[in-house]
């Protein structure tokens, strides 16, 4: 992974001098809380309902278990033994002290970590395909440029009061899109062009909250050396021209489309060539090997392939055989799996892991997988690198540490934003909705039955949680003091990429688990082989769904 | 009525006197204006002897102004919030593409911790908000001894530093 030099150690120790003096001025009433407000905005800090929120970068999801030991430590000393992983592959913290961040953005430097750029209306953290480097599909690791990218825009000068917040991605396999590309501000797959060269395919412009949009391609391929240049230009494009009058119409989706694709693009490409041939921005060979020497692939045992053990545990122990078909899956290099260290064990909140759960996961990175630690933006932590042959004594670690529910994929492995529980936007709480469905949907088999079912659940408008693009999506609303929740259907965020419809008006709290369970018997009762849900819906339509949510109501109200 | 300001990284006297849209031009002395009246009054703006700036930002791009340059001894850049960023790349326009040797001075909500960027993006001279401890912001320039990125200021880059 990513190794500091001296300039990147540099830049994260001032960073937190800068804060600590900001922190300072504001504690003394020099630095007014409208001023501070952005300034600790920038850095991740929000102010929460009962105490600031600490927004921590994970660059891509790439942790080392120094680091994650590292989190714990910060999660066991300044808030209460747990964190919470986040759908854009970072870490919160939700009872943090504000004067005691400036000490803990001080313990985050002295492991190559930070908080800048977490927040606020700038470029936040690069996000990309948790399976980077590893899966069989991709066309090239994606982590180089996203650490590139983590470069380019850590305080940009130009870019650090944007008109709004401002998200990008990388992922290396289009066809297998597991970054949600489609949904970020700029979203980039590295493709190949017609004469076989490897470049990048942009997009702009997509986003979810109140008016979610899926991105249009900007541009089909660019080469790999005007990377930069072109996401600068993008990005002075939106700086000029993206509204600022509006909260709500200020992401750079608003401006794309407002203007039209063929406009924007034509916008972008006039700026562009200004700044192309400029050569300050310009990626050569020699620039790009330099952090391609980052990622270059772990020494794997060649041997590994001919181990025995597994394939007699699979056979031996029926529950471990059905943990390594949900929470593992296959490696480029054979004999070697990934494995998916499960958040979404029933009661937890979706995310949330203890100090001493990420402490031991920590090691078992040591024993087992090079001692790095993937987070994806499905909120689950990955071992990426585990030799077949051990992958049943980690299971048994996992087991122990409740950290191997086996439903990974299935329904309750839900996107779930903190919600009215921690968030001062929320208007409803989603914590106590998953473990409502969690209760209801328990057995196991009724779940692997259902298959594959991306749900996904915000507390508010804003979409943390993603609700526009899950197969199911849940959004709790406030209706005159009471929380609701509206129900969606037919989102992805995948390469089958759409935005969810409504079915009907919200529904009580305490209904939301029930209502879930008509929709998926709509789905069994009409599924034909092998379709997922989504394949389903989008075959079937939405009508049935809304039928069996409001058509049986309908009828009981005539009755009463 | 010169007021102190700071400029290249130091605190000055500074003599250029803004004139409202609505008021005489002075017989002497350096003078910017907004860039409506710089439509309306050109002849007569032009006509004098003293130096000329002009105000753009908040609704005036730099492109508006980039064939009128020559003119111009100043260009201010209005900051009508310090969240507004459209500022920044008018400065990094007015001194990367277009070449405008002089000053270019922040102007409005201009405060403390957005010196360092503003910098980076080509503004050399900052009227601070009112009650502003000048030499305190002097420190600001220093926040930061190294840089990611190209920009106007012109110093090396670990993207350089990597080649």
């Amino acid at each position: 992974m990513y190794k500091y030099n001296d300039i990147d150690r540099k830049i994260v120790n001032e960073r937190v001098e800068q804060f600590r003096d900001q922190t300072r001025r504001f504690l003394a009433g020099t630095l007014g809380e409208d001023e501070f407000r952005a300034l600790r905005l920038m850095n991740g800090l929000y102010i929460q309902r009962f105490a600031p929120m600490l927004r921590v970068a994970v660059p891509y999801g790439l942790l080392s278990s120094t680091q994650l030991r590292k989190l714990a430590y910060i999660a066991r000393t300044y808030d209460r033994n747990y964190g919470h992983f986040t759908t854009r592959q970072n870490i919160q913290y939700n009872w943090p002290k504000l004067e005691q961040v400036p000490d803990i953005l001080a313990h985050l430097a002295s492991v190559e970590m930070h908080a800048i750029q977490t927040s606020g209306n700038c470029i936040r953290n690069v996000t990309s395909d948790h399976l980077a480097g590893v899966t069989p599909d991709e066309i090239e690791d994606p982590r180089p440029y996203c650490e590139i990218i983590r470069q380019w825009s850590t305080f940009h000068p130009e870019f650090i009061y944007l008109p709004r917040k401002f998200k990008i991605a990388v992922s290396g396999a289009e066809q297998n899109d597991r970054a949600a590309i489609k949904i970020h501000d700029i979203g980039v797959y590295i493709v190949k062009n017609a004469g076989g060269e490897t470049g990048f395919k942009i997009l702009a412009g997509g986003g979810l909250g109140r008016t979610p949009y899926l991105a249009p391609v900007v541009r089909e391929f660019i080469e790999k050396k005007h990377l930069l240049s072109y996401l600068e230009a993008i990005l002075r494009v939106y700086n000029q021209y993206g509204r600022r009058d509006n909260i709500y119409k200020s992401r750079i989706k608003i401006l794309v489309t407002a203007v039209g694709i063929e406009k924007f693009r034509q916008m972008v490409e006039q700026e562009w060539e200004y700044i192309r041939d400029e050569g300050r921005l310009t990626l050569d060979e020699k620039k790009l090997e330099y952090f391609r020497k980052f990622f270059i692939p772990h020494t794997y045992d060649e041997s590994a392939a001919t181990d025995a053990s597994y394939p007699q545990q699979l056979k031996a122990d029926k529950d471990f055989a059905v943990w390594a078909k949900y929470n593992t899956l296959n490696h480029k290099v054979p004999g070697y799996r990934c494995v998916f260290v499960c958040l979404k064990a029933p009661g937890i909140p979706p995310g949330d892991a203890t100090s001493e759960q990420m402490d031991a996961v920590a090691d078992l990175a040591d024993r087992y997988s090079f001692g790095q630690i993937r987070v994806t933006h499905e909120q689950n932590l990955i071992l990426a690198d585990v030799k077949q042959a051990d992958v049943h004594a980690l299971y048994q670690a996992l087991e122990k540490l409740n950290l191997a529910t086996a439903n990974i994929g299935t329904l309750n492995d839900m996107i779930c934003c903190p919600g009215l529980d921690f968030c001062a936007l929320a208007n409803a709480s989603s914590i106590s909705i998953a473990k409502q469905i969690n209760a209801k949907f328990n057995d196991l088999d009724y779940l692997y039955d259902l298959g594959e079912i991306k749900l996904k659940m915000s507390g508010c408008i804003n979409a943390c949680g993603h609700h526009h693009v899950g197969h199911i999506g849940i959004l709790g609303v406030d209706k005159k003091g009471e929380e609701v929740y509206q129900i969606q259907l037919g989102g992805s965020a995948a390469e089958d990429a759409s935005i969810a419809k409504i079915i009907g008006p919200a529904i009580d709290k305490s209904e939301v688990a029930n209502t879930l369970e008509k929709i998926l018997n709509v789905y069994t009762a009409q599924r034909e082989d092998g379709e997922r849900f989504i394949d389903t819906y989008r075959r079937i339509g939405i009508e049935p769904f809304k039928h069996a949510v409001y058509g049986a109501e309908v009828k009981a109200a005539a009755n009463a | 009525m010169s007021k102190r300001i700071i400029k290249d990284r130091g605190i000055i006297e500074d003599h250029w006197q803004r004139i409202a849209d609505d008021a005489a031009l002075p017989a002497a002395g350096d003078i910017f204006v907004s860039h409506k009246r710089w439509q309306l009054d050109r002849a007569a703006l032009l006509a004098r002897k003293a130096r000329l700036g002009v105000i753009i930002g908040n609704g005036v791009a730099a492109e508006e102004i980039k064939d009128d340059l020559q003119h111009f001894s100043l260009v201010a850049i209005e900051f009508p919030q310090f969240k507004d960023g459209r500022g920044y790349s008018y400065a990094r326009l007015l001194r990367e593409r277009y070449r405008f040797p002089h000053e270019i001075r922040a102007i409005g909500n201009v405060l403390r911790d957005q010196l360092l960027p503003m910098w980076r993006c080509g503004i050399n001279a900052f009227e601070l908000d009112a009650g502003r401890d000048l030499e305190d912001a002097l420190s600001a320039f220093n926040d930061f001894s190294v840089r990611y990125q190209p920009a106007a200021d012109g110093e090396e880059t670990p993207f350089s530093w990597a080649s």
